[in-house]
């Protein structure tokens, strides 16, 4: 894991006392709601429906036992005992009081974590692939290049008022599970012909009102350019971003006007100015960045574990859960190990203080002290010995974090919605309940298989609902809550953007609806084939026939 | 409007005419409007000279002219238009323009650091109290991460510099 120097140690802690001053200054009155708003966002710290929420950055998503530990003490001393895993490898505290909040940042700082760019219309917490540095199917570790990026990120002076927010998302790994084609940057890593590694540079991909899958600006650019093509593109898109019309204003809307072509030019142009600047990164700067992510010592060990097998032979709970929350670790002998955060009937990505502590000691004991936030608001172990995988396993049902569920039907995103934000026209989260309840037989969600529910309470996307296998979105009719329903969304490397498949369904409605879907989709399924399979050979029509048969 | 240069408020030598207004004598700032279309008779002059840009106005309309000018005054219509930022950058980075860059509009103490670091050495502001809180405003954030237009060195050329452990 990345570990603070001084630089960053001192920059982290100026920040805390900078923004001591400003809550004070607006707690005195010198600042007017308004003038502290930009201030307050610069740090993370909204104000939602009933309360301040202050959003943590989890860079990249990679947390350390001490790290958890302090998010637990977080939310047991400042909030309810509970903090919200955010589908941007965050963490949520959802009911701190504005006058504690630099103290919070303050707890925050001693572990090495901070709230800085976590909103306001600047780069925000770069995202990656949960499982680097173990997936087996990785050319090379992509959080050193989110830490280069990160750093050269923070507080950039150019890009603090840029039109709207912007999102880089970065992978190593041939399958995408950053999403790197609905961000705004996406960095795919890649080879060359020379067997170089560098990335493939995706820009102006995103969802909210206007979902657009990114398209390749280069193909392939060389690792010591990271930087100063970033910057390029950074300030091509401050000068020339829309700043009239806030739906209008993200980078994906001005390559769509400027056209891919038109737009590569621009920023090329504006690159060969600056490539060979003080941005370029240095060989040994990299490799300085890498050694932070050097692999913790592996034991060396066979493949086949036979205690593991034995267990798995024995104990069908444990068997269901290996099936889904267990993957493949590029090391023999290793695997990696997803916690659900989705448990029957609870708001997804929720997580308590003594589940949290709890989690901390697991990865103290079992995964090097590390653990990981995903995007779609699980966590993930990333080091365990198959060995140690039946003893983890009866841990986590202690402590009710054994849900067996990763990928399945239940293992849905919701934004917060409603219940907590001022932007949503719907509920959220009770709509993910009803649902997991409605198929809280996990063995049926056994049968269905992979299928990725996303539910967004507004236009804004924040559930990803376009990206859903099924997706969900809130919508207001005449003062009731509504749900349109997508289907074929998909946010891996075949991203697609789900087609509407007619009118929507009330709140009392949906979860039949939903249901309908997938019994349609279990009836006309080919052997072995996956949901989204299934509706790229089919289409819509089917599942409208069901859904709108009786109107 | 009080200007803050330096770190001080200083008196303004400098009168920004607007478009219907008559030139005065002594230094004047005029919109990039009239600066095309009144460009040879303002050289004539033969006094300082400075262009005002609207937050839609690159300086890239004027990188032909910036060695006859002394004054680039980039208008922030609200703080957080920030096209400016860049346009400070491109001021001194892309054409080495050695005059003042002055921010004007929406300017306010918290970003007089990250103005200074995009090449902006002038500020007007509304509020002369904003000249109280320069010193702590621009010193409160000692580290930087990126290259900028100002003569801090970033962390990766310091931990380049410092001897091995």
């Amino acid at each position: 894991m990345y570990r603070y120097d001084e630089f960053d140690h001192t920059l982290v802690t100026e920040r805390v006392h900078q923004f001591r001053d400003q809550v004070e200054r607006r707690l005195s009155g010198e600042l007017t709601e308004d003038q502290f708003k930009p201030l307050r966002l610069m740090n993370g710290l909204y104000l939602q429906l009933h309360a301040y929420m202050l959003r943590v950055a989890v860079p990249y998503g990679t947390l350390s036992s001490t790290q958890m530990r302090k998010l637990a003490y977080i939310a047991r001393r400042y909030d309810k005992g509970y903090g919200h895993f955010t589908t941007r490898q965050n963490i949520q505290f959802n009911w701190p009081k504005l006058e504690e909040t630099p103290d919070i940042l303050a707890e925050l700082a001693e572990v090495e974590m901070h709230a800085i760019q976590t909103s306001g219309n600047c780069i925000r917490n770069t995202t990656s692939d949960q499982f680097a540095g173990a997936a087996a199917d990785e050319i090379e570790d992509p959080r050193v290049y989110c830490e280069i990026i990160r750093q050269w990120s923070t507080l950039h002076p150019e890009f603090t008022f840029l039109p709207r927010k912007f999102k880089i998302a970065v992978t190593g790994a041939d399958h995408d599970r950053a999403a790197v084609r609905v961000h705004d940057i996406g960095l795919q890593m890649c080879r060359n012909e020379a067997g170089e590694v560098g990335f493939e540079v995706i820009v102006g991909g995103g969802l909210g009102r206007t979902p657009v899958i990114g398209q390749t600006i280069r193909e392939f650019l060389p690792k010591q350019h990271l930087l100063s093509y970033l910057e390029a593109i950074l300030r091509v898109y401050n000068q020339l971003g829309r700043r009239d019309n806030l739906y209008k204003a993200r980078i994906k809307i001005l390559v769509r006007s400027e056209g891919i072509e038109n737009f590569k030019r621009l920023v090329e142009e504006e690159w060969s100015h600056i490539k060979d600047s003080a941005l370029q990164l240095p060989e040994d700067e990299i490799a300085r960045i890498e050694t932070y992510f050097a692999p913790p010592r592996y034991e060396c060990l066979d493949d086949t574990v036979r205690e593991f097998e034995v267990k798995r032979f024995e104990d069908r709970d444990f068997a269901s859960w290996v099936r889904t929350n267990v993957t493949a670790h590029k090391e023999p002998g290793y695997a990696v190990a997803t916690i659900s955060l989705k448990p029957t009937g609870k708001p997804p990505g929720d997580a308590s203080a003594w589940q949290m502590d709890a989690i901390a000691d697991l990865a103290e004991s079992y995964s090097f002290s590390e653990i990981r936030v995903t995007h779609e608001q699980n966590l993930v172990l990333p080091n365990v010995k198959k060995a140690d995988l039946y003893a983890l396993w009866q841990s986590l049902r202690d402590v009710e974090l054994a849900t067996p569920n990763a990928g399945l039907l239940s293992d849905m995103i919701a934004c917060p919605g409603l219940d907590y934000c001022n932007l949503a026209n719907a509920r959220s989260i009770p709509v993910a309940q009803r649902i997991s309840e409605r198929f809280s037989d996990l063995e049926r969600q056994h049968d269905i298989g992979s299928l990725k529910i996303k539910i967004s309470g507004c236009i804004n996307a924040c559930g990803h609902h376009h990206v859903g296998h099924i997706g969900l979105l809130g919508v207001d009719k005449k003062g009731e809550e509504f749900y349109q329903i997508t289907l074929g969304g998909s946010a891996d490397e075949n991203t697609a953007i789900g087609k509407i498949v007619g009118p929507a369904f009330s709140y009392d409605d949906v979860v039949d609806a939903v249901e309908k879907i997938v019994d349609t989709y279990l009836n006309i399924r080919s052997e072995d084939e996956e949901f989204s399979d299934t509706f790229r050979r089919v289409g819509l029509t089917p599942f409208k026939e069901t859904l709108y048969a009786a109107h | 409007m009080p200007l803050i240069k330096e770190g001080v408020l200083v008196e303004d030598l400098w009168q920004s005419i607007a478009d219907e207004e008559a030139l005065i004598d002594g230094p004047v700032v005029v919109s990039l409007e009239r600066w095309q279309s009144e460009r040879e008779s303002l050289l004539a002059r033969n006094t300082p000279l400075g262009v005002r840009l609207k937050s839609d106005q690159s300086p890239a309309l004027i990188a032909e002219d910036l060695e006859r000018l002394d004054l680039v005054a980039l208008e922030f219509p609200k703080f957080n238009d920030g096209r400016a930022y860049s346009y400070a950058r491109l001021l001194r980075d892309r054409y080495g323009f050695k005059g003042e860059v002055r921010a004007v509009g929406g300017v306010f103490r918290d970003q007089f650091l990250l103005m200074q670091r995009c090449g902006f050495d002038a500020f007007e502001v509304a509020d002369k109290a904003a000249a109280e809180a320069w010193e702590k405003a621009i010193s409160e954030i000692s580290v930087t991460y990126q290259p900028g237009a100002d003569a801090r060195r970033p962390a990766l050329a310091l931990r380049r510099n410092r001897p091995a452990a």
